[in-house]
């Protein structure tokens, strides 16, 4: 009964038939031409597109990096040469600043010994002039003293005094007019 | 006693099941089906790579992954020139999984691939991309010498290995692998229409049958989703093995 069903007219399933073999042939051979024209290389394009973007993106992080460290060693040096800068300036400032000092202390002590010195000088002039002066007038009054003396013919001791007492206070009421 | 009576009324789908009378000409369902599949395929792959982009939307993302399944088959069976190999294992790969599941489609409903003339068409393809591949690679000779020779083979037994070995690639392996995915969704087909089929009968067997109807309605319906599996696999296990008879043929390790 089931022999039956497998009647003579129908073709074992296993065998194939030409025209579908021939349609399966040509239908694939259309998709193939498809996949590999067009659907293939646009996939292999995007990929490697895609390879690029994550590699150019890493390198591009990378250079970043890089620049970035090089920016900070710059400003790092910068920082050094800064400092170094500022330590060398307050030197300079600092021995400036001494030798200033110093010039000034020497240059007060030089105006001091020159003041002194020629306070000295003058005192020296004025005390030679006033002994030169004290000389000649002393030796004048001295004539003029030795004259009046001899013109009262030297009578006793206490006109001598007298006279020398008169011719003092002379000399007193001469003096600050003289000063003046 | 009504059991008896049934079974022997009771006519299984058989081979008649896979013949379809044509619709014009030469042409029958299975040859219509097998174009759909071939013009739905190519126009996917055709109109969704159009506008690709480096962050896939949905529809890309899809698309990209059945092209990474082939890809990776191809390029992890063939190495290092596994490119050119990519469309072929693609395209077996995409057009044998979209006519499988014209099994459990509706209104299709039936495996274009249970029909043995297109995996026997597909075969071709591959059959002669591995044999070409390989003598491009070796050269004719030595080519024949690589098919026909693995490494490490004991002198004494050479002789029976070579005999093997060229009958294997030459003859069995494109035939058994048009066989696999046929007999799969033949098979499959069958027990689908067998469970439906049994239970329409039932239905109308009058007496106590009809409350065993609803069994093999549901295990059609399980049995659905075990063909889906077995559809996918099929279509997988065509496209690895032809990347992989592709990789014999070109291999180096000698």
């Amino acid at each position: 009964m089931h022999s039956s069903i497998l009647a003579a007219e129908e073709p074992l399933p296993i065998l194939p038939l030409p025209g579908e073999l021939i349609v399966g042939l040509i239908a694939f051979a259309l998709l193939l031409f498809v996949l590999w024209k067009y659907a293939v290389p646009r996939f292999e394009a995007l990929y490697e597109q895609r390879v690029e973007e994550i590699e150019g993106g890493l390198k591009r992080a990378e250079e970043t990096k890089a620049e970035a460290e090089k920016l900070k060693a710059q400003y790092e040096e910068q920082m050094a040469g800064a400092r170094a800068e500022r330590a060398r300036i307050l030197d300079d400032a600092r021995a400036e600043g001494a030798q200033i000092k110093a010039e000034a202390r020497a240059e007060a002590e030089a105006e001091v010994a020159r003041i002194r010195a020629r306070g000295e000088e003058q005192l020296a002039a004025s005390r030679d002039a006033v002994v030169r002066q004290l000389r000649a007038e002393v030796g004048g009054l001295s004539v003029q003293l030795a004259e009046r003396l001899l013109g009262q013919a030297l009578a006793d001791d206490a006109k001598r005094s007298a006279t020398i007492d008169a011719f003092l206070d002379e000399l007193e009421r001469d003096a600050p007019a003289k000063a003046n | 006693m009504e059991l008896v009576w049934a079974a022997e009324e009771f006519e299984p789908p058989g081979v008649g099941t896979f013949i379809y009378p044509p619709i014009f000409g030469e042409v029958t369902k299975p040859v219509v089906q097998l174009v759909f599949a071939a013009i739905i395929v190519g126009a996917v792959f055709l109109l969704g790579t159009r506008k690709l982009s480096l962050v896939p939307g949905r529809g890309q993302f899809a698309l990209e992954y059945i092209y990474n399944v082939a890809r990776n088959m191809a390029r992890d069976q063939i190495g290092h020139d596994f490119k050119p190999f990519i469309p072929l294992v693609l395209g077996l790969f995409s057009f044998i999984l979209v006519n499988n599941f014209f099994g459990i489609i509706p209104v299709f409903q039936f495996p274009t691939m249970s029909r043995i003339g297109f995996p026997l068409a597909l075969a071709v393809f591959v059959y002669i991309t591995y044999h070409y591949a390989g003598i491009r690679k070796h050269g004719f000779v030595g080519y024949i010498k690589h098919a026909s020779l693995p490494p490490g083979v004991p002198p004494f037994i050479a002789p029976l290995i070579v005999i093997i070995e060229l009958f294997t690639k030459f003859v069995f392996q494109p035939i058994s692998l048009a066989l696999r995915v046929f007999a799969a969704m033949f098979a499959g087909h069958l027990v689908l229409v067998l469970a439906v089929v049994g239970g329409e009968f039932l239905l109308h067997a009058g007496g106590g049958l009809v409350v065993a109807a609803p069994f093999p309605f549901i295990g059609a319906i399980a049995f659905t989703f075990l063909e889906a599996l077995v559809m996918t696999i099929q279509a997988y296990v065509f496209a690895l093995l032809a990347a992989v008879y592709i990789g014999a043929a070109v291999s180096t390790d000698h």
